[in-house]
């Protein structure tokens, strides 16, 4: 049996013991579905690795997303490179995140460098193949007025290519930040703490999942719903067309994100 | 720890890990013999049963939901958003919600691992049945087949590569998370990583090598058996369209 089982068991006997009549510690010592008292009296202690998990995903996501972004920028007019980035990057994807983890640890030691090299890592794939996807998607008749108009390349790339490509792209950061939130649980391991922290060293004890992992998906949700403003905030044009049809737009996204 | 350059350093950890692999070491805290050959497959056997049960089921659930739903065209909001909500579920948390709440053993992980791997087939055999080309349904239904045998023999067929690419994507989750199995008692290759004070450093880094290792195998056999399963015409208007 690992040992952090131990370590929570132990803990709650500390709890119990410290004030055996407290309504608050006998629901913690029972260890019912979720303890309300125990969670407001004891919620600070999930502000440090709220804030960790926060400052992982986004410095994770941030980094992914200029990186994949230079690949997609230079595979762009060199179609050659694009099984050979897609290749590389879904090999990173493949290595299951706690092995990359500690994989890394001889080299980068523990702490939060090694959980945001891994952690970015997983969100290339998603957010190039995204970022691919979306200047493929572009029409070729918006291209032809571009180069019409005498456009250069890069004119052309920035200036229309990119900007058309900003549904699939934000469609990508959404599924890299909601997965990044999800595997940055596993942090823990590589000694940078984050949510996975508290959940790790009291496994057993319900409340304390149910707080942290609810802080999880509190978070996944609330960068969804950012990043689908940030979306709507940079295509106004989709809006300028009609709820309907932005409405299709975006659903056409949603299969184009899931056939892969 | 030491003052070896790092790449030597690195070098040397990773030569201590697959020693750790090829001989069984003495364990810092007991007399007993830990790793070696043996244990390493033990735990590898049990890594792969656990994965292949969850993933087999998996597919049993979602496979005929996602046909079914795919032919029909219903549920699409369903299907679609299952395949984007699971990349939201925390796999510690998902583990430490199973050890609190239901219990340990090889069924719990099962189940466990199961939550992991419908979602992304149910989404892509709909959206790889959507696709199958409707000339080809109307086709088979102008020859008299029911609803059954067009899902079986023209659709799934059709929908092979796709449906393929979410039980890979399936696969990997599953072969990830059930890495930390030994949280819920089942001993898979994550005991190595998590019980260092058994293992020491060597084995921890020797089960994280096992863990990677084992799911690009995975990744290659699955890539393996879509291509065994893709119909030749499939294949040949591929060749076609690229040619």
């Amino acid at each position: 049996m690992p040992s952090s089982l131990f370590s929570a068991f132990h803990l709650l006997a500390q709890v119990e013991i410290r004030d055996p009549n407290d309504p608050s510690t006998s629901c913690v010592a029972e260890n019912k579905p979720f303890c309300f008292s125990w969670a407001a009296d004891n919620f600070d202690r999930y502000t440090t690795p709220l804030v960790e998990h926060l400052v992982l995903v986004v410095v994770s996501v941030v980094l992914g997303f200029l990186i994949a972004f230079a690949m997609a920028v230079v595979s762009h007019r060199r179609g050659w490179l694009v099984p050979t980035f897609t290749g590389a990057t879904g090999v990173l994807y493949t290595i299951p995140s706690l092995a990359f983890f500690i994989l890394l640890l001889p080299i980068t030691g523990r702490g939060t460098d090694t959980a945001v090299i891994a952690l970015t890592a997983y969100t290339l794939q998603i957010i190039y193949r995204n970022i691919v996807a979306g200047l493929a998607n572009v029409p070729e008749a918006s291209k032809d007025a571009g180069l019409g108009m005498g456009m250069s390349g890069r004119q052309l790339l920035w200036q229309v290519e990119l900007p058309l490509a900003v549904p699939e792209i934000v469609a990508g950061l959404r599924i890299a930040t909601v997965s990044t939130v999800a595997i940055a649980s596993l942090a823990v391991f590589a000694g940078a703490g984050g949510l996975g922290d508290p959940i790790y060293s009291q496994l057993t004890f319900k409340t304390n999942i149910v707080i942290a992992g609810g802080l999880m998906v509190l978070m996944a949700v609330t960068f969804e719903l950012l990043l689908l403003i940030l979306q709507a905030l940079l295509t106004p044009w989709l809006r300028a067309r009609g709820a309907d049809e932005s409405g299709r737009g975006h659903f056409a996204d949603l299969f184009r994100r899931t056939a892969t | 720890v030491s003052s070896l350059p790092l790449g030597i350093a690195v070098l040397d950890s990773f030569g201590d890990a697959c020693d750790f692999i090829l001989n069984p070491q003495t364990s810092r805290f007991s007399t007993d013999k830990v790793g070696g050959p043996d244990q390493a497959f033990d735990l590898t056997v049990t890594h792969l049963k656990v994965t292949f049960l969850a993933l087999g089921a998996a597919l049993l659930i979602a496979l005929p939901i996602g046909l079914v739903l795919g032919h029909y065209r219903k549920g699409e909001m369903l299907a679609i958003s299952a395949g984007n909500a699971w990349r939201a579920v925390p796999e510690l948390a998902l583990i430490a919600f199973f050890l609190a709440f239901v219990g340990t053993g090889l069924l719990n992980l099962t189940i466990a691992l199961l939550v992991l791997g419908v979602p992304p087939i149910l989404t892509n055999s709909y959206v790889g049945v959507r696709q199958v080309d409707r000339a080809a349904v109307e086709g088979a239904r102008g020859m008299g087949m029911t609803d059954a045998e067009i899902i079986t023999k023209i659709e799934l067929p059709l929908a092979v590569p796709t449906i393929m690419s979410g039980v890979r994507t399936a696969g990997i989750n599953i072969i990830a998370t059930a890495t930390i199995g030994p949280l819920v008692g089942v001993l898979t290759l994550g005991d190595f990583i998590l019980s260092r004070n058994v293992y020491g450093d060597e084995g921890v880094l020797a089960g994280a090598i096992l863990v990677a290792l084992l799911a690009v195998l995975l990744e290659l056999g699955l890539a393996g058996v879509q291509r065994l399963l893709t119909p030749r015409g499939l294949k040949l208007a591929r060749e076609t369209a690229a040619a």
